[in-house]
């Protein structure tokens, strides 16, 4: 009888992470609300208390600030730890630490010191949780020089992007999102990456469109390009991972090819990922070979409203994409239904 | 106090049933606080809360039928469903404000009552919070810079000794917080939450020494919250474990404790006590049937409320 391949869930995987940082890196710990609760981390932390004991799975005071400076002072002092913010709503009030004292340490000394901190925050949105509930904020701190931005879309990035990113020696956020927890993957044998040569990945090949984005909008873009092909309609899909440096190299040869890009984001529209994506493309590929204009796809300007029926229509969904995808192209329309 | 109670355990039940679906948090069982100190906020006065305050909204004079169609996302709900139970709002009843981002409105209300003082009448501000915002730093710069300012705030703490699923002795070093009052030189009370007598006298000290232009109080009030940190279950859903301490604060309910009292001076029989729970259980139940008829936002609201003149940007 063949045996059934295991599949573990991004929830799951990141638990994965945390659990081979703790068992093999000593000086790992980790500190944040809600640690001891599944309600907060969803599955993503389950019993790491009781394994690795209460002193390196710390649960906290409500003090983000707090929390978020001690993880780094730590970090100066030899040690590498993780601060979790359960929702990146919460992370804001931390905001100091990670913008202006972490993200600068090194470069304003002279690059002889580093600050090997990472901070995770989950995005948690929807559920009519509202304005203040459901941030993402991707853009912002993807724009903070000294700090990488990372955003893994399946379960083996969400465990080894972790794993990276705790052992780099820069700061790093870490932004998982709880939309994308149920996502199954079989997973390879763990590695430990250097986060330093990681950067956006081609998840699908075709010549007539490319699709990017990050995180769970990497997600729908993968199904989009599947719902594409039907049409006749084939993308490269390029799943950023790291926001921050960005290396666009991969979009531009990609667009270079395709001659159309669709830029996708969960966050808002105005200064955002989106507008990077496409600010790095069409700087470097010559207009002559663009073959329509590049276009996004994000949240409107607007918070998150809560009532059901305005939320609905505030997330990008595949069925949006795809008809964007389809006006992008310009042909087969008839066919789309 | 009874018809909070009848209105939460109403959306309690709506969340159960899966109607309502956006976070709600039950003040259920600390009713005291909130109509204790509402009774002594006056026309011109401004009120903060946070994420538990269904209570502090009622208790200030907010129609049912508001906070039921906010719930349920209703265009007729007090935040025009775009807020949902987390954020509420009631400017006529002088409820400026509440909003789920923890401590976040100490500041705020700080900066309403330094408004109060510059307009000269007389009028304070009142900030609800947690024991948990108490951990958060802008508590402290608030405490301090309301001293310093001599701003008209009053700052409540309902110590209902929960942040989410962590009990106050594994957060704070003392289960109880006037310390900090203590360290900002701000005069504090400390009260059973759970009498409404005993609410009120100190509430009454603190907003006649406010009025007289002694600048902010504060006022740590104990209580005990019978639900869950969220929705409507007692715990489960943080994994806390109290059932012992739990049946124990349901004995100090705040509505049965006065209605005792009450009945023993021969002021509220037990007719008159069935007839006010009967009354309220009529309004929530009318409440929520208008509310669930009431339409919801339309479309364009998402952009026509962000700004004051023009829309806002579509994707
Ligand atoms: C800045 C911030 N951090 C964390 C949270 C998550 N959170 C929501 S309510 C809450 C508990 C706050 O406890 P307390 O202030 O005592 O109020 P209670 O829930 O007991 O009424 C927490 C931690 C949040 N909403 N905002």
């Amino acid at each position: 009888m063949k045996q059934a391949p295991v599949t573990t869930g991004y929830g799951a995987a990141i638990r994965d992470g945390f659990e081979y940082l703790l068992a093999s890196h000593p000086s790992v710990f980790t500190i944040g609300q809600g640690l001891w609760s599944p309600w907060y981390v969803g599955n993503s932390m389950t019993d790491l208390d009781s394994q690795f004991g209460r002193e390196r799975v710390i649960d906290t005071p409500v003090s983000e600030l707090g929390c978020t400076g001690a993880a780094l002072g730590a970090a100066l002092c030899g040690y590498r730890p993780i601060v979790i913010h359960p929702r990146v709503d919460f992370m804001l009030l931390a905001v100091d630490q990670i913008v202006t004292q972490a993200a600068k340490w090194r470069s304003m000394f002279g690059g002889q010191v580093s600050a090997p901190i990472t901070i995770r925050a989950i995005i948690n949105r929807g559920g009519e949780q509202g304005a203040q509930h459901s941030q993402s904020l991707q853009s912002w701190f993807a724009h903070i020089p000294g700090l990488r931005v990372v955003m893994p879309s399946t379960p083996t990035d969400a465990r080894d992007l972790l794993i990276a990113s705790v052992l780099s020696d820069d700061p790093v956020l870490y932004l998982d999102d709880r939309w994308l927890y149920g996502l199954e993957e079989e997973l390879p044998p763990i590695e430990e990456r250097n986060l330093a040569s990681e950067g956006p990945r081609l998840t699908r090949s075709g010549q007539d469109l490319t699709l990017v984005g990050c995180s769970y909008s990497a997600h729908l873009c993968r199904e989009a390009a599947a719902r594409l092909s039907a049409n006749g309609i084939e993308c490269d899909v390029i799943d950023i991972r790291v926001l921050n440096p960005l290396d666009a190299t991969l979009m531009i040869k990609s667009v270079r090819k395709t001659g159309r890009v669709l830029a996708v984001d969960g966050d808002w529209r105005s200064c955002g990922m989106a507008a990077e994506v496409i600010a790095s493309i069409v700087e470097a590929v010559d207009p002559r070979l663009m073959r329509a204009s590049p276009r996004r796809v994000t949240l409107p300007d607007a918070p998150a409203p809560t009532s059901n029926p305005l939320e609905r229509s505030y997330y990008p969904t595949v069925d949006y994409i795809v008809q964007r995808g389809l006006a992008l192209v310009g042909a087969q329309q008839e066919t789309f239904e | 106090m009874i018809l909070i109670r009848v209105v939460e355990e109403k959306i309690g039940d709506m969340v159960s049933q899966g109607v309502v679906k956006c976070p709600c948090h039950l003040a259920i069982g600390q009713e005291a606080p909130a109509v204790g100190v509402a009774g002594f906020v006056r026309q011109g006065d401004r009120v903060f809360g946070a994420h538990r305050s269904h209570g502090h909204y009622l208790a200030l004079g907010g129609s049912p039928h508001g906070l039921l169609a906010e719930v349920q996302g209703k265009d007729t709900g007090v935040s025009r469903g775009m807020g949902g139970s987390m954020h509420l709002i009631d400017i006529p009843n002088g409820l400026f404000g509440t909003v789920p981002i923890v401590g976040a409105t100490i500041p705020i209300a700080v900066g309403a009552g330094l408004a109060a003082k510059m307009d000269g009448r007389g009028e304070m501000a009142v900030s609800f919070f947690g024991d948990g915002a108490t951990e958060e730093g802008a508590f402290h710069e608030s405490m301090n810079l309301a001293a310093v300012l001599k701003a008209p705030v009053l700052f409540v703490c309902e110590n209902n000794f929960f942040s989410s699923h962590l009990h106050i002795n594994l957060r704070q070093p003392d289960s109880s917080v006037c310390r900090y009052a203590e360290a900002h030189r701000v005069a504090w009370a400390r009260a059973d939450g759970n009498d409404l007598v005993a609410v009120r006298a100190v509430t009454k000290e603190a907003v006649d020494a406010i009025r007289a232009g002694e600048g902010p109080r504060f006022l740590e009030l104990v209580t005990y919250r019978w639900r869950g940190h969220v929705g409507h279950r007692e715990d489960e859903d943080v994994g806390v474990k109290r059932k012992d301490d739990l049946t124990r604060w349901k004995l100090r309910d705040p509505i049965s404790r006065l209605a005792v009292a009450l009945d023993k001076l021969g002021t509220l029989n037990r007719q008159q006590l069935k007839s006010y729970w009967t009354d309220a259980h009529a309004v929530v139940e009318e409440a929520w049937a208008t509310a669930t008829h009431d339409g919801y936002p339309p479309a364009k609201a998402l952009l026509t409320r962000v700004y004051s003149g023009t829309m806002a940007q579509k994707r």
